[in-house]
């Protein structure tokens, strides 16, 4: 298929994504990488981000690592996948050691827990922004609506495990999503 | 395995890799049996220390392996555990990934990228709510969590910087005028 986008230069995935890995503290780290590649630099579409993002969060690894994965392989292939996956662990490795080393002095420093508290609600204002994009985008129709519903009651609210829920919503969304020859009995029958 | 530890941390480390789904969380459980009760490489004080330590610096909180790695091996233990947490999955993401782009147009990928938006919509919320719940689910971190959304939709080219900037400051004050931290209720 030639639906390629333009050519995203090697250098530019790397600092991309070692920029978001040595700076995300406290979670919320696709938020930010949604705002970067999809709304800042326009490397793929929201669509093509979420699918990525579900992805990442049924297939085994860290959110960040599978995103880092899948974004460097829809740009460049296999080598954008190398230089983004290692660009965004490159930073957080030598930091999280880092801290590990002055974690005794560090947590003597005065509002250090507040600060780090603020930095998590700032990042997961960037998760909300992101979820409402998603929401806007696929979520328009009944069914998406009640299946993104759920999905976030079972494991936002009620601490389901992941996988049976993945497991069951899915499939069902997929199928509920198949352009023809859909299964009669949907939930708008 | 006792005796090579960067052998014991790849065997060990490896198949988590490829159960970890959802991320680090869903493996640091069974983590913490192996290394604390099985290897005996660190105590169960250590392990949580390391894991707050994993959540406060940037990156993935499975960088815990990373700091398991350190204190087992040094340098070359923490090399060798991040690969070995970050290569497998990675690679099996490599390869779905790749099958996923080049059935672009079909029905059936039409239908996954449709379908599972929603799914992934619904796990963003989720993950907002257990980061919330993470750092004290209180109404000072909804209303900032909720207001740095606001200002990130009304100025798309801001840096995310300044918001986690802003956050930091906002607590920081906050603490300082007393009504911060408070106890979660």
């Amino acid at each position: 298929m030639s639906d390629t986008p333009p050519r995203v230069p090697l250098r530019d995935i790397f600092r991309v994504f070692f920029t978001v890995g040595a700076s995300s503290f406290g979670g919320g780290v696709t938020g930010w990488m949604h705002r970067i590649t999809v709304g800042q630099k326009g490397w793929l579409t929201n669509e093509k981000f979420l699918a990525g993002l579900a992805l990442g969060q049924v297939l085994p690894g860290a959110n960040v690592s599978n995103m880092a994965v899948y974004i460097g392989q829809v740009l460049r292939g296999p080598l954008g996948a190398i230089v983004a996956l290692g660009a965004v662990l490159t930073g957080p490795f030598f930091l999280v050691i880092a801290v590990a080393t002055l974690y005794d002095e560090a947590i003597k420093i005065p509002f250090f827990h507040s600060a780090m508290d603020g930095i998590a609600a700032a990042a997961v204002g960037m998760v909300l922004r992101m979820g409402t994009m998603g929401a806007l985008h696929g979520c328009r129709k009944a069914a998406p609506a009640v299946i993104a519903f759920g999905v976030f009651v079972a494991i936002g609210i009620l601490q389901w495990p992941l996988a049976p829920v993945a497991l069951v919503a899915a499939p069902l969304s997929v199928a509920l999503a198949w352009p023809r020859g859909r299964r009669q009995g949907g939930l708008d029958a | 395995m006792r005796d090579n530890p960067l052998l014991g941390l790849t065997v060990i480390i490896v198949p988590f890799s490829l159960l970890s789904i959802g991320g680090g969380p869903s493996i640091f459980a069974p983590l913490q049996r192996e290394v604390v009760d099985v290897m005996q490489w660190i105590t169960a004080r250590e392990f949580i220390d390391l894991f707050s330590i994993a959540r406060v610096a940037p990156g993935p909180g499975a960088m815990l392996t990373t700091l398991i790695g350190w204190k087992v091996g040094g340098w070359a233990g923490a090399i060798v555990a991040t690969l070995a947490m970050f290569l497998p999955a990675s690679i099996l993401t490599l390869m779905v990934a790749r099958v996923y782009d080049r059935y672009r147009g079909r029905d059936w990928h039409t239908a996954l990228e449709a379908g599972l938006a929603p799914v992934a919509v619904g796990l963003i919320f989720a993950g907002a709510i257990s980061i919330i719940r993470l750092s004290g689910n209180s109404m000072l971190t909804w209303a900032a969590a909720v207001g740095a959304g606001a200002v990130l939709t009304l100025r798309p080219k801001l840096h995310p910087f300044v918001m986690l900037f802003a956050g930091a400051a906002l607590f920081v004050v906050a603490e300082i005028a007393g009504f911060w931290p408070i106890a979660a209720p």
